[in-house]
């Protein structure tokens, strides 16, 4: 690939100029923050997105990719980091969508389903093909999505994060995988951020930043500290000059007996009792889907169907509506910024004060008093440095990290008693994440109290005073002291391997 | 009354009444699986009811008619797939704009081709004719049911069948339910998903476009202004009813056809204002409507475990 | 103006025009004088003051749907039943208008009532969104139906004059609103709608309720997740969409342009709302501009049809282009990613230069 460049209909550059060359055979990292614009590069490779400039050379000679369709026909496959899955059809129609066999006008299904089971056993996959989709965890869906690919002879693999959804013994069941692939000859493309992972099992490493290529490195002959400049720029450093904490004597918010059950039925929490108090910061870690979600919906009045109680400063919420519980100090910054967290169509303006319009402020018994709305939106995108044209400007038209300030400023716009943050900096740049970390402390220092949730445990452990894991809906673990934890302990405990019998410290009194 | 309602003919009216509604439900099903929502089925009826007439006057033939009928019903889909799928056009505005233009181009159309406004009484059109089939015709009671329905009424239930497997044993029909289910997993594999919701949107404009034709060349014989009536609009609610499944959309317009064919007997036996009839069938979609969904929601409930 | 707005105006003008000129095509195909029949849609309007006043008093039921329209849309919410709630408020007027003979008293307890009851058309709809879940969409397009039938009831039954053929009583003299320019029929009923589509502007735009909408129907899991109450706002969009709609009706009935009631068949202004609201991009305050564009091509539309051997029916032709082009996203598409890629551009070469 030869000086991609692509624009966005929003305006945004997301590839600059990029190159990136794969030889036969190898396992080839493409790493890069969240935003750097790895994604939109293969997206450019597999024909979803067509680049603005630049050229694709496929062995040797000069070809353009139109569509999915072209790619795959020209070997390139892709295991999206969202699975590409259809929920109520079995694995073996899933693994042979599209290219289905058949039997004159009708499907083969009885052929569908040896194939499906030959490609399975050819790459040394354990798999039940009959089984719907619907019905299989994570890492088998992934499995089904790497067959998918090569059932349709895919030559060259674009694996678009594929650890971030599992667990460290998955991950070490994929990597034997994938370096098998290797040996038969297949291309492998494996994008990360995680550096450790790329030491791992990658050969060579091209390294993204903001849109840019910053190069192609064998890996055996940079160092994990190297990337991590070419990546971010600067030597990443989460040392946060802590304050000193003062635990107030209040608890804002107890939960005692939780336990929720998702729209399908199964349990997501389970008998879950904790206390949080003013002045500190507890992280939840854990391998997404852990319930850490329904948790978080439960407590800020999303999900009303709950057994167990919760109180937030001595009150309990059942009956509050969200609105109530928003009345009670309690800020929330959504975990998927543009589905809860924001209304792209609607200005900066319009988005900052969904929370606190109803604050005499700003409003009147009917209308709404613009002038002070102005005001204070010019002041808190000063505040919270939000880059953009002006307040009018709509919020879609902002960047990641841009929108995510905008949100940050309208929850602690608000000075709340109560912060639950979940995943505050995903997916956004260094600078802005930085910027809300730092926001963070403050309000703890000033006597807020936080919940932090975040699959970043760099994050967690630098920020949280109180530790705690989430697994199957339970806390598998517990830490007073984070300083003493180690990231492998904690991993241990993301996975379940580790369940404290007597939970370390007090959860609650 | 009773006897009335238990007669052959009764049922025979049952069936009557439903075939246009099954065959809109059948084309409202397709487009549902390909993941749209084909609210354009009452223009497309409308159009094709004054197509039938006008195609089959002028060929002499109500093969002929239909033929071409169906044939300017898809590629009205296609014109409805054009806008929503290449220009990203809302596709409830874009039907709304399809049904008004239907309104007011049939009656230019028939104006123009005609003289006549409104009712096509100058028009000599062909309709499809009825049939009776000699086996069946023998079944006591079933065989009076039967005979005599209209070869349409026939094709609607062949149509089931054939929409069920092309739906759920081709692999056309597989790619076009993994586009409806899960759009980007279909485009994922290659499958070209604005091919498969343009194949969905020309069937369904075909299938609407046969009952249209019926309406006007079988239900009745000539073509009157709106006559489609909001059927293509009870089709969308009777799709959704049936699951979007072709035996399911066939049993829900089975249930209008029932309501129709009651309405038809009480306006006989003049119980009630005719006015009041004439609500049936729009009744009967709201309330069936509000019960599927209840139920629905209920059953999400348990599920959940409260 | 930012080029994205600009490139909005210009395009919405291009479909109008475009719109404009496959009608005239239809009009030569179909017509013996087509020359003539485009002169009199064109002009016609323009010839009189007589004509004038029709275009001004079609606007009135326009803005009136539109801005119900506008408001059910802005909160997402597809009711499709101001057609009949339009339809039921004027049936509920002329029941009024025709019993009630007080000055003052007739025409505002009229229109009050027609609000009313369009209000709780429109609500059906809604209710049972809440209660079952159904969609809004087909319920409201179902209850239209039972509007025209509750309507053809109610006149062949309760309000029919022995004397007249499918007309009601006749509306009292009290009851209608006055004419304000001698030699027209534009009557006061401009005025109320003018003051709806402020009011339409003000509620969504300036009040603390119309910004609930407005951020729902932008992004309803957003707006549930700020604390608001998705019930209250699908409530009260829906209530006060159909309220304007039925006053609407109301007005209408009571416009020197009827005596009776005589409606048996669905007029079709909650159809035209779509496109007044599609024009206006959902802002009431410009439904008056676009109740004018449409009302000027219907009035023209009809001169045309009574002078020459088109018909009526090509504007509904003319308003489903217009439709189908001004909400087509991609439509000229490429030519707003290159403005804006062009923008983009500059400003990555402004950066790198500072």
């Amino acid at each position: 690939m030869n000086h991609i460049m692509k624009i966005y209909g929003n305006g945004v550059v997301a590839n600059e100029d990029v190159s990136l060359e794969l030889r036969k055979g190898e396992i080839h990292a493409l790493l890069g923050e969240n935003g750097a614009g790895k994604s939109t590069l293969m997206k450019v490779l597999f024909g979803i997105e067509s680049p603005d400039q630049g050229e694709i050379i496929l062995h040797g000679s000069k070809t353009s990719i139109k569509s999915p369709q072209d790619a795959i026909s020209k070997g390139i496959g892709m295991v999206h980091q969202h699975f590409m899955l259809v929920p109520s059809l079995s694995v073996a129609e899933n693994i042979i969508l599209g290219v289905a066999p058949k039997k004159g006008i009708f499907i083969d299904m009885d052929k569908a389903v040896k194939a499906a089971q030959d490609i399975a056993k050819e790459y040394n996959f354990d798999i039940n093909v009959k089984e719907k989709v619907e019905e299989i965890p994570v890492g088998i869906k992934q499995k089904v999505e790497i067959l998918k690919a090569l059932y349709r002879g895919a030559e060259i693999l674009i694996l678009d994060e594929p650890t971030a959804v599992l667990t460290p013994q998955e991950t070490e069941e994929l990597f034997v995988q994938l370096l098998k692939l290797k040996e038969k000859g297949h291309t492998i493309i494996f994008i990360s951020h995680k550096l450790d992972e790329i030491k791992k099992i990658c050969d060579r490493a091209t390294i993204m930043r903001n849109g840019k290529s910053m190069g192609t490195y064998e890996v055996a002959d940079i160092t994990t500290q190297e990337m991590s400049k070419l990546m971010v720029g600067h030597e990443v450093s989460l040392q946060f000059d802590k304050n000193e904490q003062h635990l107030s004597d209040n608890v804002f918010l107890k939960v005692r007996n939780l336990t929720v059950h998702n729209s399908q039925g199964v349990m997501k929490v389970d008998d879950l009792s904790f206390d949080l108090k003013g002045g500190e910061i507890l992280g939840i870690a854990g391998v997404e889907g852990n319930g850490q979600t329904e948790l978080i919906d439960t407590i800020t009045g999303l999900n009303k169907k709950y057994k167990g109680s919760i109180q937030i400063k001595g009150e309990d919420i059942a009956k509050a509506s969200i609105r109530d519980i928003r009345d009670m100090k309690l800020a929330h910054i959504p975990e998927d910024r543009m589905t809860s967290g924001c209304a792209k169509t609607l200005s900066i303006k319009e988005n900052l004060f969904s929370n606190q319009y109803r604050d005499p402020k700003y409003s009147g018994k009917f209308f709404m008093k613009q002038k002070a709305l102005d005001k204070r939106s010019d002041e808190l995108i000063k505040e919270y440095l939000v880059k953009c044209k002006s307040r009018k400007q709509n919020v879609g038209m902002l960047s990641g990290g841009n929108i995510q300030k905008v949100i940050v400023a309208r929850e602690f716009s608000t000075e709340p008693d109560i912060i639950i943050a979940n995943q505050p900096t995903r997916g956004i740049d260094v600078g802005a994440a930085a910027f809300i970390r730092k926001r963070l402390l403050e309000f703890r220092d000033a006597g807020c109290a936080v919940i932090l949730i975040s699959a970043d445990l760099t994050e967690i452990f630098s920020l949280s005073d109180r530790l705690a894991v989430m697994y199957k809906g339970k806390f598998a673990g517990f830490f007073n002291d984070v300083e003493r934890v180690t990231e492998d302990e904690l991993g241990q405990h993301m996975l379940g391997i580790k369940k404290d019998e007597v939970l370390e410290g007090v959860m609650y009194e | 009354m009773w006897n009335a309602i238990l007669s052959p003919d009764f049922f025979g009216a049952i069936l009557r009444a439903a075939t246009p509604i099954l065959f809109a439900t059948l084309a409202a099903a397709i487009a549902a699986k390909s993941g749209i929502t084909n609210m354009a089925l009452e223009g497309i009826m409308l159009f094709s009811a004054l197509f039938g007439v006008i195609f089959s006057s002028l060929t002499h033939s109500a093969w002929l008619g239909l033929l071409i009928t169906v044939v300017i019903g898809g590629f009205i889909g296609l014109i409805l797939a054009f806008f929503v799928l290449n220009l990203k056009t809302d596709e409830i505005l874009a039907a709304i704009a399809i049904n008004l233009t239907a309104t007011g181009g049939t009656v230019l159309l028939l104006v123009a081709f005609s003289g006549d406004r409104g009712v096509s009484t100058s028009i000599k059109s062909v309709s499809a004719p009825n049939i009776t089939i000699p086996l069946i015709e023998k079944i006591p009671f079933i065989g009076e049911v039967l005979s005599g329905q209209n070869i349409l009424t026939w094709l609607a239930i062949l149509a089931v069948i054939l929409l069920h497997l092309f739906l759920y044993k081709t692999p056309l029909g597989l790619s076009i339910r993994s586009v409806g289910e899960n759009k980007d997993a279909a485009e994922s594999v290659g499958i070209n998903s604005r091919k498969m919701q343009y194949i969905a949107l020309v069937i369904s404009g075909a299938l609407a476009a046969f009952g249209g034709f019926y309406l006007s060349g079988g239900y009745m014989n000539m073509f009157t202004k709106d006559m489609s009536g909001g059927r293509g609009f009870i089709a969308l609610a009777a799709a959704s009813m049936g699951g979007n499944t072709p035996i399911g959309g066939f049993l829900v317009s089975l249930l209008f056809g029932v309501a129709q064919a009651l309405a038809n007997v009480m306006q006989l036996t003049a119980t009630m204002p005719y006015e009041i009839i004439l609500m049936v069938p729009y009744l009967t979609t709201l309330i069936g409507l509000g019960v599927y969904y209840y139920s629905q929601k209920k059953k999400k409930e348990r599920l959940s475990g409260k | 103006m930012s080029s994205a707005k600009r490139f909005d105006v210009l395009r919405t003008i291009l479909s109008v025009l475009i719109a404009l000129a496959i009608s005239f095509g239809i009009i030569f195909m179909v017509s013996d004088q087509p020359v003539e029949a485009i002169k009199y849609l064109l002009t016609g309007p323009l010839t009189s003051k007589r004509n004038m006043g029709n275009v001004v008093e079609s606007m009135i039921p326009l803005i009136f749907t539109g801005t119900g329209v506008c408001i059910m849309f802005s909160a997402n919410q597809i009711n499709l039943a101001g057609e009949g709630a339009f339809h039921v408020g004027g049936l509920i007027a002329s029941c009024i208008a025709i019993y009630v003979t007080g000055n003052v008293i007739s025409p505002v307890a009229a229109l009050l009532c027609a609000g009313l009851v369009g209000a709780l058309f429109t609500a059906i709809p809604a209710i049972m969104k809440i209660t079952t879940t159904a969609s809004e969409l087909v319920s409201s397009l179902m209850i239209n139906y039972l509007a025209l039938y509750f309507g053809n009831y109610m006149l062949n039954n309760v309000i029919a004059d022995p004397k007249a053929s499918a007309a009601s009583y006749k509306l009292s003299e009290a009851s209608k609103l006055p004419v304000l320019i001698d030699g027209t029929r534009v009557h006061l009923g401009i005025i109320i709608a003018l003051g709806v589509a402020v009011f339409g502007y003000f509620f969504l735009y300036r009040t603390k309720t119309g910004y609930e909408l407005r951020l729902t129907g932008e992004n309803e899991e957003f707006a549930k997740y700020s604390g608001i109450s998705i019930i209250k706002v699908i409530l009260i969009s829906q209530l006060l969409g159909g309220f304007i709609a039925g006053l609407g009706g109301g007005v209408e009935m009571l416009s020197p342009i009827y005596k009776r009631f005589t409606w048996t068949s669905l007029l079709g202004y909650g159809w035209d709302a779509i496109i007044i609201c599609t024009l206006s991009r959902k802002n009431p305050l410009y439904t008056p501009f676009a109740a004018l564009f449409l009302a000027y091509l219907r009035t023209g539309a009809s001169i045309m049809a009574r002078r020459t051997d088109v018909t009526l029916e090509i504007v509904q032709i003319t308003q489903g282009i217009i439709i189908l082009l001004v909400v087509a996203e991609q439509f000229l598409s490429k030519y707003k990613h290159k403005l804006i890629a062009k923008e983009a551009k500059a400003a990555l070469k402004e950066e790198e230069a500072a």
